[in-house]
């Protein structure tokens, strides 16, 4: 059962870590001017959902699987995510809006958060890492 | 299904080769395609033209449904039949008359289409249900009845022939090109018996619907029936004499043999091919249906299933709930008959023109798509445009254009800001003395005035055009001038060294004020922009502060520098005002940086002859051999002598490698509500006078379109295609899935159809006058301008009275009204959709801009609704509570306001980059536009009355440098067709003490670019927020200018004279309509209040939050200036405060876009009569907007003073007079902001809020 659980999260955390990496290619894209501003936020709003749902279903599972210390860890990140998600103006077009995007340095620091996303994800892909061997291992 | 079904469309139009196009572009009415050329016909003549390619293809579908019904002939004329679709007879369907009319002789097929959609409901249904390819296919096929056939590109790919069948059943409404009466004076139809034709077999019958299509009519019942739910019930399986099944083979077979026909005119391979798959689409999309249920079947041969809602023609004016005056109709059927070929032909040959055009502008990217620059690099463009050798260029290098003056004749100078002509500080040279001074010469003084004496070439250039006209040659002598005096380049490096503030600038901007012991903080005379303190030519070379200013007028060194000094950073733009005087540059060459493409500029170094130094990025550039050559001095060697480094503002004809596709003509689109609210409101009646006055002076050239539009639940187009007798109405009631019925024939050349045009406007005001239709399809009629306007773009003007209701982008009421004087949260200031945001993206893409027209009296959510014309660069105009009787100023101030829309300058398919001296960095910008990349602004349009707001920031030291330059480029079509790039550069020097940056703080424009701030802060976050940050914006500047100035006594409250008045006009924001709490403000008049802050340019800006007050009972000549041969007074300034009233005095408050005249009660009688007009206080109306043109010194004091502030800005406000104690006295009353308000400080008051937050 261990083993399923972090087999999963894995694999799902793998592709929370492509999704990072994806957000801060296409948002450097967008910095050097390769690509407008619409279709960068058309291209990465696309994929906050799966990104959110993704996250919350790793946190989730954590839970039901009683790993609280991972739990917590996920927890704040999760939150976040979510809460980023509800809090978009009713105007706007999803977390990023290109006629927004340029404005108020809102390119940086989206480009920050997907930084700092990107070490989480890779953090967490090692722990998962580490818990599967590990439940393997009992097994 | 709106995908496929939309798509078709501009898909048509861009199959076209892109050969065409070039002809296309050129202008000229050149011989169109081959292939197309034949269906391309319009009017009347068409049957004929068709006859040799298409007769062949009707017959057969014709056969079919119900015999041909004739195709052609329909165009011209549209019947009024809409209301008549419910007495059809069903029998009478069966009738075979088609036959009678020979195709050629058909042209009379009136329209019989008429406006099923309206009917009800039901029909949207069924289209849905059939599919959404048919439904294109149905416009298609409407077009092709009526008048619009002659679009052979549209023709070719959409219909199959089946789709012929289909239109002809459809039945195409239009008149007879004979019957003289425009369908809407004349039409009702009803009042048409089916008599007059003659040829019309089955016209008894069907008597009314007859009347307008003969061969139609078979098919159009059917459709009714199941389009309209009160036809329904007719089932018509009689007069389909084919089954489904064969239908459907036969109109596979014609599409097959409409490709062959096609090709063989000699379309290219290609598009054989195209057409060929669209027909073969349309033939499987035709096949389910057909095979569905016999009723069905019949519907979609009679009209494609989507197109029942649709049911387009209609004629102008027709339909039922609108009774239009009956006319008599002449017979119809000779009149298309007897239309001589050669006229249908050279419509044809017109039509190709247009298709080229489309087709032209098709195929280049759209820049949207493409990231492409503003200034494209000569690869990007390569892919484009093959030929780029830069033809646009004449060989001559020196061919200065004629100075290019603003559309505005009246408006006399730029100087908006700076209307006193005196002021020695004035830092424009140009501008300042020019417009409002006739004479310079006569106050030009050697150095107070500008630089009158160091530039005499200014001063000449200028002069001729006071008088109104520019001539080139002037300014070209102007030039040379001035060329002679310019120190000359190289020794520019040298005269950067005495940049610091050693010299005497220092006392005035630094003295120290205290704030709380000066009672007349406002000076006398209105304030100016300060000074750059550079040294003498670089000062004079500078650009003029109405185009481009900065808040800091010197820049600190470090971002701590500035952090520290709490100041705002930023420019503030007017990049494409009317000038009165404006070198302009054509060259095949325009130098350009190699590495940050920065433009030449005065501020550039020669390091020799050969070489120059970017001032932007520091690259050594070379110097093209061209350069080399002056065309001023008609010299060789002195590159640093060309207008480009002589001139801070100039503008270059630029070449093909700045076009992505041939500039596009201008294209004007008016988006008219027709509701009951608005025929209540009847402003119709005022756009379309002032269209009719203004028609010929719209900006544009040969090539101009224009296109109308109109909807309440329904869409209305009209087509105005050359040709018609009368303009022709097409309804489209399927607003789920927007089509256009004639995407050819809605946007008509200006020139050649101008008489329909003026019909169409004169008949306007009074199609909808009965009309109980209370919704507002707002946002489908907004996707249908945007599908008319993206093969070309342009300006489409909306006009909306209500808030939408219908279709997609409708919005609900979001005001409470109890919550408008609420002090505490003040909601729904962000848009409650993205629908409109999104949409405007899509036609900034598109380079089309929206302009909206709010004109209601209800809450109507502007604030979702700016968002259209936000991002797409257009403008906004509200007018609260307007009444056409009931509120004439409104009126007044709306046809003002339409006569400088109309007539003013329009830049087409705009963009816009902000440069900067490496080390600075852009981080937000306020305006109407779309960022397209991080200093690229998409301005679908751009107009003389935008302004545009940048903050910057300080991102890397800028110590090894003395001076730091900024440049916008606007590269735009002009309304003429020529590509054009207009270039401002400003510089400004590096301080490196906080004392320094203090002195030259330009607090106009700080002010301004708060508000814009404040407004970005009030929707991301929270009014009171925005408010706060305000208030924090004093505070935190004073204490920091508190803390550098040593031995202050901490007790009072010290700014630098340069800031002394920023705690004044910060209140004044805050009493703003925008940012005021605790006063009764409606939402929407607070987010206009916002929208204006965010595109208003500085001058107006600055009048809006501080308005001018002047006393004008007692107007002496003292210091008056003269303007031609007026004299015009110039009293001083008073504060805004009601101590200043006295009751015997009347003063004027200058509010920007309105002026309000304030009689005191006890006001000199003689003043009164000698100015008013009236005998004394009492007599005085409650509303008067005029002052009357009285023979006394005084009235005409007083006149030429108002005139004279009116012809300093672009739209004329309106004049309120104001009595003592009359209700209007508190809209006057607002504007004093010094003084206290239930909700808010007094000035003093405020003071001493600041300086209690300081000691904290």
């Amino acid at each position: 059962m261990e083993t399923v659980v972090f087999v999963f999260s894995l694999l799902d955390c793998c592709a929370l870590i492509f999704l990072s990496v994806y957000f801060i290619i296409t948002l450097s894209d967008l910095e050097c001017d390769y690509i407008n501003a619409r279709s960068c936020c058309s291209k990465l709003n696309k994929w906050v959902i799966p990104e959110v749902v993704g996250h919350t279903i790793i946190t989730v599972l954590m839970l039901i699987s009683l790993h609280w210390f991972i739990f917590l860890l996920n927890l704040p990140v999760a939150t976040w995510n979510i809460y980023r998600l509800i809090m978009v103006p009713s105007g706007n077009m999803g977390v990023f809006d290109p006629t927004e995007i340029h404005n108020r340095g809102q390119l940086k620091s989206h480009m920050k958060e997907a930084m700092i996303k990107l070490g989480f994800h890779l953090l967490c892909f090692f722990m998962y890492l580490y818990s599967m061997i590990l439940a393997l291992i009992n097994d | 299904m709106s995908a496929p079904a939309g798509s078709p469309h501009p898909a048509a139009s861009a199959r076209i080769p892109p050969k065409l196009g070039g002809a296309a572009a050129s202008g000229a009415a050149a011989p169109a395609g081959p292939g197309p050329g034949p269906h391309q016909q319009n009017g009347p003549a068409q049957n004929q033209m068709q006859v040799p390619s298409g007769y062949g293809l009707y017959p057969q579908n014709y056969v079919a449904p119900s015999g041909h019904y004739s195709q052609g002939p329909g165009k011209m004329t549209s019947l009024p039949l809409d209301s008549q679709s419910g007495d059809y007879y069903p029998g009478l369907y069966t009738v075979p008359t088609q036959n009678v009319v020979t195709p050629n002789t058909a042209s009379q097929q009136p329209g019989a289409q008429q406006m099923y959609g309206r009917v009800p409901p039901a029909p949207h249904v069924v289209g849905s249900a059939l599919g959404s390819f048919q439904g294109a296919m149905s416009s298609a096929s409407h077009l092709q009845t009526s008048a619009s056939q002659p679009y052979s590109s549209f023709v070719n790919h959409y219909n199959s022939p089946a789709m012929y069948s289909v239109n002809s059943s459809v039945a195409s409404q239009g008149l007879p090109s004979t019957c003289g009466h425009y369908a809407l004076s004349a039409v009702s139809n009803a009042s048409y018996p089916g008599v007059p034709y003659p040829s019309l077999p089955a016209g008894d019958p069907y008597r009314q619907q007859m009347l307008t299509s003969q061969s139609a009519l078979t098919v159009r019942p059917i459709r009714e029936s199941s389009l309209s739910g009160q036809n329904t019930a007719v089932s018509h399986p009689s007069p389909l004499p084919p089954p489904p099944s064969q239908q459907y083979q036969q109109q596979q077979s014609l599409s097959g043999y409409s490709t062959f026909s096609w090709s063989a005119p000699g379309l290219p391979s290609t598009q054989d091919n195209l057409i060929r798959n669209h027909t073969s689409q349309v033939a499987a999309n035709n096949n389910p249906t057909n095979t569905d249920s016999l009723s069905r079947s019949v519907m979609q041969n009679v009209q494609p299933p989507k197109s029942s809602p649709v049911v387009s023609t209609v004629l102008s004016g027709a339909s039922s709930t609108r009774p239009p005056p009956a006319a008599p109709r002449p017979a119809e059927p000779a009149a298309s008959v007897a239309q001589p070929p050669e006229l249908s032909q050279q419509k044809g040959m017109q039509y190709g023109e247009y298709v080229n055009n489309q087709a032209s502008s098709a195929p280049t990217p759209l820049s949207s798509t493409s990231d492409d620059e503003e200034e494209e690099e000569e690869d990007e463009e390569a892919g484009v445009d093959s030929s780029s050798t830069t033809s646009s260029a004449s060989p001559m290098p020196n061919s200065y254009d004629a100075l290019e003056g603003g559309s505005y004749p009246d408006m006399l100078s730029s100087s908006a800001s700076s209307p006193a002509p005196e002021p020695a500080p004035e830092p424009d040279p140009a501008p300042a003395p020019a417009p409002a001074v006739p004479q310079p010469s006569k106050l030009a003084k050697p150095f107070g005035y500008g630089y009158p004496a160091l530039q005499p070439g200014y001063q000449n250039a200028t002069t001729p055009l006071n008088s109104g006209v520019p001539p080139s040659s002037p300014g070209y002598s102007g030039f040379q001038q001035y060329a002679q005096q310019y120190p000359g380049m190289n020794q520019l490096s040298s005269s950067l060294g005495g940049l610091s503030l050693q010299s005497s600038s220092q006392p005035e901007s630094l003295r120290p004020v205290n704030l709380t012991q000066e009672r007349n903080i406002l000076p006398m005379t209105p304030v100016w922009a300060p000074v750059p303190n550079l040294n003498l030519d670089l000062r004079k070379l500078n650009c003029s502060p109405d185009s481009f200013r900065c808040t800091l007028t010197n820049i600190p060194q470090t971002q701590a520098l500035l952090n520290k000094a709490k100041l705002p950073l930023g420019l503030l733009l007017h990049p494409f005002r009317d000038l009165t005087q404006l070198p302009v540059i054509t060259s095949n060459t325009i130098v350009r940086c190699r590495s940050c493409r920065t433009y030449i500029n005065p501020f550039v170094s020669f390091i020799d002859q050969r070489r120059w130094k970017c001032n932007l990025c520091y690259r050594i550039n070379d110097v093209p051999e061209e350069f080399m050559y002056n065309p001023i001095t008609r010299s060789y060697g002195e590159p640093h002598k060309r207008p480009e480094v002589q001139n801070s503002t100039v503008e270059f004809i630029a070449s093909s490698d700045y076009m992505l596709r041939p500039p596009q003509p201008a294209v004007y689109l008016f988006v008219l509500d027709v509701s009951h609210n608005a025929v209540e409101a009847g402003y119709l009646t005022v756009l379309c006078q002032s269209l009719l006055e203004n028609l010929d002076k719209l900006p544009g050239d040969s090539r101009t379109r224009i296109g109308f539009m109109t909807f309440d639940s329904t869409i209305h187009f009209y087509n105005l295609q050359e040709g018609l007798s009368q303009p022709q109405m097409l309804i489209v009631s399927d607003i789920d899935d927007v089509f256009l019925p004639t995407p050819d024939s809605l946007l008509v050349n200006l020139h050649e159809s101008k008489e329909l045009i003026k019909d169409l406007l004169n008949a306007l005001p009074n199609m909808f006058t009965n009309t109980r239709e209370t919704h507002s399809a707002l946002g489908p009629a907004l996707q249908a301008a945007f599908k008319l306007m993206s093969p070309t773009g342009g300006r489409v003007s909306v006009f909306q009275t209500q808030l939408p209701s219908l279709g997609a982008g409708l919005l609900q009421s979001r005001e409470d009204p109890n919550q408008r004087s609420s002090t505490k949260v003040v909601q729904h200031l962000g848009p409650a959709t993205d629908f409109y945001k999104k949409l405007a993206l899509d036609c900034s893409g598109q380079q089309t801009a929206v302009d909206l027209f709010l004109l209601s009296s209800q809450y109507s959510d502007l604030a979702s609704l700016a968002c259209i014309s936000r991002y797409s660069a257009g403008c906004i105009y509200y007018y609260p509570s307007f009444h056409y009787m009931h509120n004439p100023s409104q009126a007044e101030k709306l046809q003002k306001d339409l006569k400088r829309y109309l007539t003013r300058k329009i830049g087409f398919e705009a963009v816009m980059r902000i440069r900067c001296t490496k080390g600075l960095s852009m981080h937000t910008f306020h305006g109407n536009f779309f960022v397209r990349s991080t200093d690229l602004l998409s301005l679908a349009n751009i107009n003389p009355d935008a302004g545009f707001a940048v903050q910057l920031s300080i991102e890397e030291s800028l110590t090894d440098t003395s001076l730091v330059c900024f440049q916008t480029a606007l590269l735009y079509t002009s309304s003429k067709g020529e590509r054009r790039i207009r270039v401002h550069t400003l510089c400004l020097p590096v301080v490196s003490s906080l004392a320094d940056v203090y002195a030259g703080v330009d607090v106009q424009a700080a002010i301004c670019l708060l508000a814009n701030m404040a407004v970005d802060r009030s929707i991301s976050s929270s009014l009171s927020d925005a408010r706060d940050a305000l208030v924090n914006a004093v505070v935190d500047s004073l204490s920091a200018y508190g803390s550098t100035v040593s031995n202050l006594q901490h007790s009072a409250l010290i700014a630098p004279s340069s800031l002394k008045l920023f705690p004044l006009y910060v209140l004044a924001l805050l009493k703003q309509k925008a940012f005021r709490t605790g006063t009764s403000t409606r939402l929407d008049d607070r987010v206009y209040a916002m929208c204006q802050i965010k595109c208003q340019p500085l001058v107006h800006l600055m009048k809006m939050i501080h308005p001018n007050l002047y006393r004008i009972d007692r107007l002496t000549d003292e210091g008056a200036i003269h303007v031609n041969d007026r004299v015009v007074p110039q009293p001083p300034l008073q504060k805004l405060s009601a101590e200043k009233l006295t009751r015997e005095g009347a003063f004027l408050m200058d509010c920007g876009s309105a002026f309000y005249i304030w009689i005191g009660k006890s006001c000199d009688n003689n003043f009164i009569e000698d100015v008013l007009g009236y005998p004394n206080f009492a007599s005085i109306p409650q509303k008067m907007t005029h002052l009357p043109e009285l023979d006394t010194l005084s009235s005409e004091r007083a006149r030429s003073f108002i005139t004279w502030l009116r012809d300093n800005r672009p739209l004329s406000p309106v004049l309120h007079v104001v009595k003592d104690e009359s209700p209007a006295k508190t809209e006057f009353f607002q504007h004093l902001i010094e003084d206290r308000t239930e909700a808010a400080f007094s000035y003093y008051e405020f003071l001493l809020h600041v300086q209690q937050q300081i000691c904290k």
